[in-house]
C-alpha cells in the first residue's frame, strides 16, 4: 500500500534526522564540558607541565601538590569555613521564605494581595541600583565587615516566596482546620503539617539555596574587608589577582569550587530542571 | 495552649521577610535616589554634615563621562550580540533535544545545563586559562590546524566577543529548559494534522513550532536582555574592564565608582540611568509583543 510505504519512508528519514541531531548534540556537548575536563586535568599537573607546548592531555606527573598548597599557604580552609557558614544561613533564609509563602498562601488579612505584589515587584529591581544604598544601610547598622552583614541582603528572595506560596496554596484547608481543632498552635501546624507536605518544593529550594550560598560572590566581596571573612569565590578571585601566572594553582582552586556543585547537580538534576520547567513558563 | 490567635498569625509568618525586603530592596531605591542628588563619598560616610545637595550635577557629569559613554556602548554591544546568540543557541538545542524525545537525548539536558550552576568566578578563571595567548588550549588548537592565533582578551573587539562566548556558554542551559517545557506544551494533534497534509519536518518547525513558541521566546528575550544589561561578573573577573575600558560594562562602571573610588552619589546616578534604560527597553519590548499578537 502506498500510504504505508510513505509512512515507513517518513520514519526512516526521521531516524536519519535523529542520528544527525544526536551527533550535533554530542559534538556540542563535548565542547560544553571541555572547559571542565581541562580544568580538572590541569589541576593535577605540576606548574611546569602546564606551560608545556604542546600541552599534555593527561597529567604526566600526577600531583595533588596544588590542592595542598591551597590549604597550607592560601587560607582556603578559612574560605571554606566561611562559605559553609553562608550556606547554613541561606537555609535559614529558605525557612523564612517558606514561612512567608505559607502566610501568603493560607491566610486572609488586610492588604494581603497588595503586599504580595510588592514582594513580587522587588524581583524587578536591578542589583546595581540597590548595591550602593544597601552598603550604606549596612554601614549605618555597623554591619560592614561582619558575617551578618554578608548574609542579610540576600537572605530572603521574592522568587522563593512565590514558589512556596504556589505550592502551599494546594494544601487543603480542612487539613489545617483539623489540626487547629486538635489544639495545635499556628506555628506548630506550620512545622508539623505544612513543612512535611511541602517536601518536594523544600528539596528543590534547598538544593538551589546550597548552590547559591556556595557560589555567593558579590556581597562577600563588598562587605568583607578582612581575609578572615572571605568566601571561596572571593578567595579564588584574589588568587587570580596575586598568582596570575600560576595556572595549575588556579585550576585546583576552581576544581575545588566547581566539582562539589557538579556532583550535587547530577544527583539532583531531575528536581532542579523540573522546578524551572514548572516555574519558568507559568 | 494556642501559641497565638489566628488573626495575628499571618503577620508573624510574613513579618521577618517583609522587614528584610523593605530594608534591602525597597528602602535602598529611595536612598539611591536621594544620594544621587548629593556629593556622598567617604567623607560623607564618616560624617553626614559633609554631604550637600548638588542637584542634577551627578547626572550631568555621568552622562558626559567618556568612560560611562564607552560603558553604555559596550553594554549595547553585549546585548545586541549576546541576547540573540543565547536565544538562538538555546532554542536550537531545545528543539533538537525535544525532537529526539528519548533517554539519550534527555541526558543532554544535564550536559547543557551544567555550566549555569557552576560558580562564575571559577568559570572565569578557567576560561581565562583557555584564552591565554601563550599556553591556552584554544590558541594551541588553532595553531595545530594552521590557523593564526586569536588575541582573545588583548584586542578591544575580540575581548568583548570572548566574554560573550563565555556568557553564552553559561546562559544557554536555563533558557533551554524553558523552551523544552514550552515545546512539550504544544498539542501533538497539530503535528499529526500537518503530517497528514504531507508537511515536511522543516515546514512543521517553521509553521507550527516557532509560532507556538512565541510567548516563550518573548519571555526568554525579556529576562535575558535584563540580565545582559547588568553584565558584571565576567568583565570584572576576566579583564577588569580592560584593555582600555573596552570591556567595561555599565554595571562594572557603577561598581568601580561606588566601591573602588567611593563616589557613592555619582555611582548612584549612574545606576539610575541603567534602571531607567532597563524599564524603557522592557516597555518597548512589551509594546512590540502586543502589536505582534494583534496581527
Amino acid at each position: 500500500m502506498s500510504s504505508q510505504a510513505k509512512a515507513s519512508n517518513a520514519s526512516s528519514s526521521d531516524k536519519l534526522l535523529k542520528w544527525i541531531l544526536g551527533i550535533c548534540l554530542t559534538v556540542g556537548g563535548i565542547l560544553v564540558i571541555l572547559p571542565f575536563v581541562w580544568m580538572i586535568l590541569s589541576a593535577f599537573k605540576p606548574e611546569g607541565e602546564i606551560q608545556n607546548i604542546p600541552p599534555t592531555l593527561l597529567p604526566e606527573k600526577f600531583t595533588t601538590e596544588n590542592f595542598k598548597n591551597l590549604f597550607q599557604n592560601m587560607n582556603f580552609g578559612v574560605y571554606l569555613k566561611n562559605t559553609l557558614m553562608i550556606v547554613f544561613f541561606s537555609f535559614i533564609g529558605l525557612f523564612m521564605n517558606a514561612m512567608a509563602g505559607f502566610g501568603f498562601a493560607k491566610y486572609k488579612f488586610k492588604a494581603d494581595n497588595k503586599l504580595f505584589y510588592i514582594v513580587l515587584a522587588t524581583m524587578m529591581i536591578p542589583g546595581q541600583v540597590t548595591m550602593i544604598p544597601v552598603y550604606l544601610i549596612l554601614n549605618q547598622m555597623h554591619l560592614t565587615n561582619t558575617m551578618i552583614g554578608i548574609v542579610l541582603p540576600g537572605l530572603v528572595g521574592a522568587f522563593g516566596i512565590f514558589l512556596f506560596r504556589q505550592f502551599m496554596s494546594t494544601i487543603p484547608d480542612e487539613l489545617l482546620e483539623a489540626t487547629r481543632l486538635d489544639g495545635a498552635g499556628e506555628f506548630r501546624t506550620f512545622l508539623q503539617i505544612v513543612l512535611p507536605i511541602s517536601k518536594p518544593i523544600l528539596a528543590v529550594q534547598g538544593i538551589l539555596a546550597f548552590i547559591g550560598g556556595w557560589n555567593s560572590f558579590l556581597w562577600p566581596l563588598i562587605i568583607a574587608n578582612d581575609e578572615k571573612l572571605y568566601t571561596l569565590s572571593v578567595g579564588l578571585s584574589l588568587l587570580k589577582g596575586q598568582y596570575g601566572g600560576n595556572y595549575a594553582l588556579q585550576m585546583a582552586g576552581s576544581t575545588f569550587m566547581v566539582v562539589p556543585i557538579i556532583i550535587i547537580f547530577i544527583l539532583f538534576q531531575k528536581h532542579i530542571i523540573e522546578n524551572y520547567a514548572i516555574s519558568g513558563i507559568k | 495552649m494556642k501559641g497565638m490567635s489566628q488573626s495575628k498569625a499571618p503577620y508573624f509568618f510574613i513579618a521577618p521577610t517583609l522587614i528584610l525586603l523593605t530594608l534591602f530592596s525597597l528602602l535602598p531605591i529611595l536612598v539611591a535616589l536621594i544620594i544621587s542628588f548629593t556629593n556622598m563619598d567617604l567623607a560623607g560616610l564618616a560624617d553626614w554634615s559633609n554631604i550637600s545637595f548638588v542637584g542634577l550635577k551627578n547626572y550631568i557629569d555621568v552622562l558626559a563621562d567618556p568612560i560611562f559613554t564607552k560603558a553604555i556602548l559596550n553594554t549595547l554591544f553585549y546585548v545586541i550580540v549576546g541576547v540573540p546568540l543565547v536565544i538562538l543557541c538555546s532554542l536550537a538545542i531545545a528543539i533538537m533535544i525535544n525532537f529526539g524525545a528519548n533517554r539519550v537525548f534527555k541526558a543532554f539536558r544535564i550536559v547543557y545545563y551544567m555550566p549555569s550552576v557552576t560558580n562564575v568566578v571559577a568559570v572565569a578563571v578557567v576560561w581565562g586559562f583557555l584564552y591565554n595567548p601563550a599556553f591556552g588550549l584554544l590558541n594551541y588548537v588553532l595553531d595545530s590546524v594552521h590557523l593564526p592565533a586569536v588575541p582573545w582578551l588583548q584586542d578591544p573587539i575580540m575581548a568583548k566577543i570572548s566574554l560573550i562566548l563565555m556568557a553564552v556558554w553559561r546562559g544557554v542551559g536555563l533558557n533551554m529548559i524553558i523552551f523544552i517545557a514550552a515545546l512539550q506544551g504544544i498539542p501533538k494533534s497539530y503535528y499529526e494534522a500537518a503530517q497528514l497534509d504531507g508537511a515536511s519536518t522543516w515546514k512543521q518547525l517553521i509553521h507550527i513550532t516557532i509560532p507556538m513558541l512565541r510567548f516563550a521566546i518573548f519571555f526568554v528575550s525579556i529576562t535575558t536582555m535584563i540580565g545582559w544589561l547588568q553584565f558584571f561578573e565576567e568583565p570584572f573577573i576576566m579583564t577588569n574592564g580592560g584593555p582600555l575600558d573596552s570591556t567595561t560594562s555599565v554595571a562594572l562602571f557603577i561598581y568601580r565608582n561606588g566601591f573602588q573610588l567611593s563616589h557613592f552619589g555619582y555611582a548612584a546616578a549612574g545606576s539610575f540611568v541603567l534602571f531607567i534604560a532597563i524599564i524603557v527597553i522592557t516597555m518597548v519590548q512589551f509594546k512590540f509583543q502586543n502589536k505582534e499578537t494583534d496581527l
